[in-house]
């Protein structure tokens, strides 16, 4: 019957699963002291930060893993991992565009990703939108820097922000997300090689999207990338993310931080559009995706983390708000997609502390296969948040009988004057949908990207236009041959 | 393919000695029946007799095992295709109980189907100003509201409205062929009106076409007057006869049937 047949088609292609032949610079495996001073070394980082690794590495050997996710996976072997790897040509951090190997301009080209200046001015492909490339452990280019100076907007590797801007580093690193925050964020701290760094400054609002494309090529490695963007006073950015790695039969670990700060009446919108390889149909191989992304808002600032998430074998992910401020304003839209054997335990949390400060979260959660896609979410209202509101609203969608969706809403509310809702709907695509569609003509695969489509509308309408579309075709991508 | 030079006489639907079973279960016992381009024809008959079963054995519903006989669509082998190659084909059914697509709406769904109609048949699809120009008109033709576009399909829909959706998708996407289940159960009457005047112009504005209604009760071949009845009893086909056998079951009940 038509359940046994959606899962004999739930197969994907997964077209960024290539591996780009380049020499690299990497670190043996494994993690000692010595791995985080050499990284630190590496980047010529003030003795401040290569303590503050130290205490970072410290700590992290004093943690557990964090094992309360509804996930199961196979004990990490943190010692097989290694901890710095770096295109050979790009050993010694960013150049011009002219000087980045032509192979790793190949792989972002073939990735959609140009980073040519000039084609994105001659409208050949994207416009507006700067980017900025990491490959493995370093940042390999970012585009637009000139024009987005001309406004006084940062946007370069934090490894270099480091040394440009250090007084801003200094004051915001670990602020939002402290070193000791949990297990992987420790873990970054420790050993964070590169990511981006966004400063926009007072009043400015940023006249280009900004875009960070991550990418894994190297085997056996990690990526702890390290992401810090400050808006200041009444300033605003949109930011993006992606992320691809190649097909590889082994686990590799990827443990980001981000963490976002919006001074008084800023707004940051971070979007994420997450296509790590997830593994095989059997679950072999795939990106164990361990993330920490918060933000912190200021009186009448606003936060908003648009995510959706089709990669990875596991994902244990919470972008949160802290909203700290009078007023302030944080937002939460989720399209997370699992399929085959993936697992993914994503929501997000919401700590209200500012008076009439107002949260939204959208969740959701498309399971197909054998995957489980669990929805976990904390809304904290705290004594001093009077008049706070939050509203969420999670939802499911089932393909087929052997997936697996859940749901684990934690509300705590010590504030009686504050508004909290919930609401919650699983729903299945049934076979009476599918036949509808096929009696008027629409193929199931067809069929099964549109509902998908639909069911995931209040959060595409989110993302920035030129991304939005992009993600529909994703998903379209991931649930392709999903139902016969 | 058709003759058209016959095109009046041309049988669109020939089903010959159609055996079929759901669960095992024996539900279709030797059914034929013919049905010729221009006519409109009913099948009436009691609960459990597979009136609902042969409409989903043609369209080509999972979990229906064909066990014998065979079914011509327009000179095509129709049990040998797909669903949505039956639709592309020109079968139509309107459900019984269509189900809901929440999220989808009304007008991306009937663009969808539209399109890949188009693609099957290697057309040009409408650009979205034709495509809308066309949806509004007909939508308007059945009384529909059009914020009832917008809205998920069938999401929330109350009876009536499924129903008159379904002549909405049957007008915009022109098969050749209509299958009505039931079509007028949960309609008032005046909804039964415009949805008989739906079916009587899709027959009359081309007389290649043909429809077969299923119904439960005389009501709706009041509104739209059938060629042919027939009684289906225990999966065969029992009785046919002009629209007078209609009336004549309405006044005496299915058991007079039995007894003759």
């Amino acid at each position: 019957m038509a359940n046994e047949s959606v899962h004999e088609r739930l197969q994907r292609d997964y077209s960024a699963g290539f591996v780009t032949e380049i020499e690299s610079d990497t670190l043996p495996p494994g993690l000692d002291a010595d791995v985080v001073r050499f990284i630190s070394n590496r980047k010529g980082e003030p003795e401040w930060l290569t303590a503050w690794r130290l205490q970072a590495y410290e700590h992290w050997l004093t943690m557990p893993q964090p094992e309360w996710a509804h996930v199961r996976f196979p004990p990490v072997d943190f010692q097989g991992i290694s901890y710095y790897s770096a295109p050979r040509s790009q050993g010694d951090g960013p150049k011009s565009l002219e000087e980045v190997d032509p192979e790793l301009l190949r792989t972002y080209e073939k990735l959609g990703i140009p980073l040519h200046e000039q084609e994105m001015l001659a409208g050949v492909v994207r416009e507006n939108v700067a980017v900025d490339a990491v490959f493995d452990s370093v940042s390999i280019a970012t585009t637009f820097k000139d024009k987005l100076a001309d406004a006084g907007v940062v946007f370069c590797p934090i490894s270099e922000a480091v040394h440009s801007h250090p007084e801003i580093v200094r004051k915001y690193l670990g602020s939002v997300v402290p070193q000791k925050d949990n297990f992987y964020a420790a873990l970054n701290s420790a050993v964070f090689s590169d990511g981006s760094f966004v400063y926009i400054p007072e009043g400015v609002r940023c006249p280009m999207e900004l875009s960070t494309y991550f990418r894994i090529n190297a085997q056996n490695t990690g990526q702890f990338e390290r992401t810090l963007i400050v808006a200041d006073r009444g300033s605003y950015v949109s930011y993006l993310e992606g992320c691809t790695a190649p097909m590889r039969d082994e686990n590799q670990l990827h443990a980001a931080v981000v963490e976002l700060v919006a001074l008084d009446d800023a707004e940051i919108k971070y979007s994420t559009v997450q296509n790590w390889y997830p593994g095989d149909a059997e679950g072999r191989g795939g990106i164990y995706n361990f993330v920490t992304k918060r933000g912190t808002c200021h009186n009448r600032a606003k936060i908003s983390w648009t995510q959706v998430e089709t990669g990875s074998a596991v994902t244990w992910k919470y972008p949160s708000v802290v909203l700290r401020g009078d007023d302030s304003v944080g937002e939460f839209y989720s399209v997370a997609l699992t399929n085959n054997r993936q697992q993914a335990d994503t929501g997000t949390k919401m700590i209200h502390m500012g008076k009439r400060s107002r949260s939204t979260i959208v969740s959701k959660g498309i399971s197909a296969g054998r995957s489980e896609n669990s929805y976990r979410g904390l809304v904290r209202v705290s004594p001093t948040a009077a008049g706070a509101r939050n509203y969420t609203q999670c939802d499911s969608l089932l393909i087929g009988g052997a997936c697996g969706a859940h749901t684990f809403p934690y509300i705590e509310n010590k504030n009686a004057t504050a508004t909290v809702e919930h609401e919650a709907t699983t729903s299945k695509v049934s076979d009476e949908q599918l036949f509808l569609c096929a009696q008027r003509g629409i193929d199931a695969e067809k069929a099964v990207s549109m509902i998908v489509n639909g069911f995931c509308k209040e959060v595409f309408r989110e993302l920035p236009m030129e991304f939005a579309v992009e993600a529909g075709k994703l998903l379209e991508v991931s649930l392709e041959g999903a139902v016969g | 393919m058709s003759d058209m030079a016959n095109t009046a006489a041309h049988p669109l639907l020939e089903i010959d000695d159609l055996h079929a079973e759901v669960d095992g279960k024996a539900i279709l016992k030797g059914l034929s029946l013919t049905v010729r381009a221009g006519s409109v024809h009913a099948i009436m008959g009691p609960n459990g007799s597979g009136k609902s079963t042969l409409a989903n054995v043609l369209a080509g519903k999972p979990g229906y095992e064909v066990t014998g006989g065979s079914v011509r669509f327009d000179g095509q082998d129709l049990l040998a295709m797909e669903p949505e190659e039956r639709a592309h084909a020109g079968l139509f059914l309107a459900f019984q109980y269509p189900v809901e697509i929440p999220g989808v709406s009304n007008m991306e769904f009937l663009k969808t189907a539209m399109e890949a109609a188009a693609k099957a048949r290697q057309e040009t699809p409408l650009t979205t100003a034709e495509f809308m120009k066309k949806l509004r008109g007909t939508a308007s033709e059945l009384d529909l509201a059009a914020d009832f576009l917008k809205r998920g399909v069938n999401e929330g829909f109350s009876g009536g409205e499924k129903k008159r959706n379904e002549i909405l998708q049957m007008k915009l996407l022109a098969p050749k062929f209509a299958l009505l289940d039931e079509t007028d159960s949960g309609l008032d009457i005046d909804a039964l009106a415009v949805v008989g005047n739906g079916v009587n112009a899709f027959v009359d504005e081309d007389r290649t076409r043909a429809v077969l209604m299923i119904t439960h009760y005389q009501r709706l071949l009041n509104h739209i007057v059938p060629d042919v009845v027939h009684v289906l009893a225990d999966g065969r086909i029992v009785e046919s006869g002009d629209k007078q056998l209609a009336l004549t079951l309405e006044e005496r009940g299915y058991a007079w049937l039995k007894r003759a």
